[in-house]
């Protein structure tokens, strides 16, 4: 097979994708009468305009990073985590308690000691299913979905409770969202007018750690090894039940950490809704990037880019945001498949032999 | 394909040619089978036997080349095919699905029973007992998969090729998990039913091939070499021709040694996963410097001893004892540590992590140690290494050490299993049917490397059913039945008739 081929072959493959994808897109967008052009333009283009737009689609890429990276420990160790959404808002609580406990500390103590409150708050949540699953055998799958709701209830009581503003109090508006925590906490802003912050040196930190841990350490080798084959791992001496936990525990860890730097360097208070499904769409984000941290940089890229088209294209062409998720879905359903095609080589065999005879009947002719 | 009933009179494949990815599995090949016939097809690993066997089985589908029933073409595109075709195939690793029972794995293929809401289980059932009493194969219909031994699991997938109504038989490696007797009683039945079909089978096993096959043909390198009567020939240059020179597995030759008592195992009793006692009461000792062979029929008791000495299985009671060291429910780790190596039964799951590379593969127990970590940063460097200088040493064929060991075949990966314990300088060294389902080639490589670490003065407990091996290798053979062993026999008075009764289980010669 010659080089020329695969290279052919592959453009072919991934055009052919693309074009399934546009086809299967356009139809839905044509059944539901909206303008297919200018939607796909908007989704495509807007968010790459200008530095205001890609700011907002790289800090949402920065949490989706950072959670996702902590899915895929968990992962590759065999335990698939789907509770970072709570983990997330452990985080959150934990790094903003510190916030509002300590306003008088300066930057240099305050910044970190949130972080590390937030890690370690998201910990303290993936060490439950963890630990359930290596002790008792309770599906993680069960135990993170219900872990999710009791964070998502204990972070609401904490919004209206103890860590509600005062100054909504004394308003009466009351809503649920905390005091702006102090500045000692924030996260500098990188490029003036856009909101992008320092979260982005954290969360590219974040994922040459997890290359390292990974692919460099014992700890990493071990973690994989339980995750690739458990029977082979006990039978080489891998204390597997041990590992799940810590695993788990990295993993909730690192959705933590996402919501410590979320609220440090975008909202700088405790609001609802700030996890928005973050911990979820982080599990894709972690699959699609080959549960490799070179994989799942460009991954969150790709998906903050989907979810601010999603939102312009809401307002600029009047296709509702929902509609523009059923793309985003259709998107990656296409490129999964995409993926197992050119991973066969079987097939690229073949489609090789079928051409070679095409064009040896073009000789001859 | 419209189902159909006919007898197959003949079967011919030709030209036969399949590639894969860098690979030239089949070469042109042709075969032709006649009715009533048995042709044995026999070839290293690797040769393109199985592969053949799957593209007559619908399978894969050959590049070029076709396939004639009775004189006619037919394609196969699916094993659904080739079924109705009349076609039924016992791989060699067993398609079952382990987490249901026998009778529901049948059924799974057994379309008779089926109705738009109902699975007629007792259907299945009926057939599966008129089968198995048709041909002696008994079975327990309401076992889950995942409870039997290898052994116990090809038999079901024998009753259940003939349950679906195969009336030509392919069989890959047949009796790679029977006892002598079991062997020679399923030769008798395969020769009795070719008065209803002909059979392609599969072997290593020289004897066999002889036995049973009208016809041989040797595949060497995906090529037909040699095709004829089997009576013409003898063993010895079918051997010769398989693998291109003459074999000799190596025999243990050595005096009986007179080592202390490095393994020591008391009154040991363990539960089965189906929570019986497959283990219960039993008594071993193995000397430094000495071969145990421990004959069984799979599913007495064996696995479970290995894995309980491994730290793999709980221990229900009495002790297991490493040079005075108890290892009785001690973690796996500590059992390495204590200096024991384990060759186990599942190569392909077990021994190794399949989607790691080989050289991962060859620190899964030490990726701790100093050789392999520094401050548990891994040394790749000395990792590589390692790996190039055991694959040479072992004569692992595959293009590098980067190679998933799960994509190596079943001889190359038993090669990186003991290139890993024997490096690991091992005290003991416990072999699980060690040369299962490998060609005579690798057999001989492992046997010599078995015999030189029992030179070098380390206790190995042998675990196997092929007599042959056992007899080659071992200093002394204990023979298991039921989780106890009914006899130990010293080399000299041991053989194969001796053993294979002790196996059956029963302890009085006379009465037999």
């Amino acid at each position: 097979m010659t080089k020329q081929f695969k290279a052919l072959y592959k453009t072919v493959v991934i055009l052919l994708a693309a074009a399934a994808a546009m086809l299967l897109g356009a139809l839905i967008l044509w059944t539901i009468g909206a303008d297919v052009t200018k939607t796909y333009s908007v989704i495509i283009l807007e968010p790459l305009k200008n530095k205001i737009e890609i700011g907002e689609v790289l800090i949402r890429a920065i949490p989706l990073t950072i959670i996702a990276l902590g899915i895929s420990v968990a992962y590759r160790s065999g335990i698939i985590n789907i509770g970072a959404e709570g983990q997330m808002a452990m985080g959150i609580l934990a790094a903003t308690a510190v916030a509002l406990a300590l306003p008088g500390l300066p930057k240099y103590a305050l910044l970190p000691l949130a972080m590390i409150a937030g890690t370690l708050g998201g910990a303290a949540w993936g060490f439950i299913p963890g630990i359930l699953k290596a002790k008792l055998h309770v599906s993680e799958l069960l135990s993170t979905v219900m872990l999710n709701y009791i964070a998502a209830q204990f972070y609401t009581f904490c919004l209206r409770g103890p860590m509600l503003d005062p100054a909504e109090i004394t308003m009466g508006s009351g809503t649920p969202q905390s005091m702006r925590l102090t500045k000692a906490i924030w996260l500098d802003r990188l490029v003036p007018g856009t909101r992008i912050h320092t979260g982005v040196y954290i969360a590219l930190a974040m994922a040459f750690i997890i290359w390292l841990l990974l692919w460099r350490t014992s700890w990493g080798y071990k973690m994989r090894a339980a995750g690739a084959s458990e029977r082979a791992a006990r039978y080489g001496g891998i204390g597997v039940a041990g590992y799940l936990v810590v695993a788990m525990m990295i993993s909730g860890a690192f959705a933590g950490l996402a919501g410590a730097v979320e609220i440090a360097g975008v909202h700088r208070r405790a609001i609802e809704g700030i996890t928005g499904g973050y911990g979820f769409s982080g599990i894709v984000v972690a699959l699609f990037g080959g549960l490799h941290p070179a994989g799942i940089i460009p991954a969150s890229f790709f998906f903050g880019l989907l979810i601010v088209g999603a939102d312009m294209t809401q307002r600029m062409v009047g296709v509702p945001a929902n509609m523009v998720l059923v793309l985003q879905g259709i998107i990656i359903l296409v490129i999964v498949a995409t993926r197992m095609v050119l991973a066969n080589p079987y097939l690229m065999e073949r489609v090789w032999r079928r051409y070679q005879k095409l064009t040896r009947r073009d000789k001859e002719a | 394909m419209e189902p159909n009933t006919r007898k197959i009179t003949s079967l011919r494949v030709e030209h036969i040619t399949k590639r894969f990815p860098g690979v030239l599995a089949c070469n042109d090949i042709a075969l032709s089978v006649a009715e009533g016939e048995v042709l044995a097809l026999v070839g290293e690993n690797g040769a393109g036997k199985t592969t053949l066997m799957n593209i007559l089985m619908g399978l894969y589908r050959p590049d070029e080349g076709r396939i004639l029933i009775n004189g006619e073409e037919v394609v196969f595109r699916s094993p659904n095919d080739a079924f109705a075709a009349g076609l039924g195939m016992v791989h060699q690793q067993y398609m079952l699905v382990a987490n249901m029972t026998v009778l529901e794995n049948i059924a799974l293929g057994f379309t008779q029973a089926w109705s738009p809401l109902k699975l007629n289980l007792d259907m299945v059932r009926a057939r599966i007992d008129e089968v198995a009493a048709k041909y002696g194969l008994a079975v327990d219909p309401d076992a889950f998969v995942w409870q039997l031994s290898v052994g116990e699991q090809q038999r079901v997938e024998l009753v259940k090729t003939l349950c679906l109504g195969a009336r030509f038989l392919i069989l890959d490696e047949p009796t790679s998990a029977l006892t002598p007797q079991e062997t020679d009683e399923l030769i008798l039945l395969l020769k009795r039913m070719t008065s209803e079909l002909s059979i392609v089978f599969i072997s290593h096993k020289l004897h066999e091939v002889k036995n049973l096959s009208d016809k041989v043909t040797i595949l060497r390198h995906g090529s037909v070499v040699f095709e004829g009567s089997t009576a013409d020939h003898s063993s010895g240059d079918i051997a010769a021709l398989m693998t291109g020179r003459e074999i000799h597995l190596p025999r243990n030759e050595a005096p009986t040694c007179e080592g202390n008592p490095a393994l020591e195992i008391r009154g040991l009793k363990i539960r089965s996963d189906r929570g019986f006692l497959a283990v219960d009461g039993l008594d071993l000792s193995v000397c430094a410097g000495e071969i145990v062979g421990l004959a069984g029929v799979s599913g007495n008791g064996q696995r479970e001893l290995a894995e309980a000495i491994n730290g793999l299985r709980k221990v229900e009671g009495g002790e297991i004892l490493l040079f005075g060291q108890e290892l009785a429910n001690r973690s796996p780790r500590a059992v390495i540590d204590a200096g024991m190596g384990y060759i186990p039964e599942e190569r392909n799951t077990e021994g190794i992590v399949p989607s790691f590379s080989m050289k991962e593969n060859f620190i899964l127990k030490d990726a701790d140690e100093a050789q392999f970590s520094a401050r548990s940063f891994l040394r790749l460097k000395e990792i590589d290494r390692n790996a190039e200088a055991l694959r040479t040493e072992f004569d692992i064929r595959s293009p590098d050490t980067k190679v998933a060991a799960g994509s190596l075949s079943g001889g190359n990966i038993q090669k990186v299993i003991l290139a890993r314990e024997i490096s690991r300088k091992p005290r003991f060294l416990i072999a699980v049917y060690p040369t299962r389902g490998l060609d005579m080639g690798a057999a001989e490589f492992i046997h010599k490397r078995l015999l030189e670490k029992r030179l070098e003065g380390i206790g190995i407990l042998l675990i196997s059913e092929e007599l042959e091996e056992i007899l080659d290798l071992s200093d002394r053979v204990a023979v298991i039945f039921k989780g106890r062993i009914i006899d130990t026999l010293d080399r000299r008075s041991a053989d194969s008739r001796k053993i294979g009764i002790l196996m059956a289980g029963v302890h009085n010669d006379e009465a037999v």
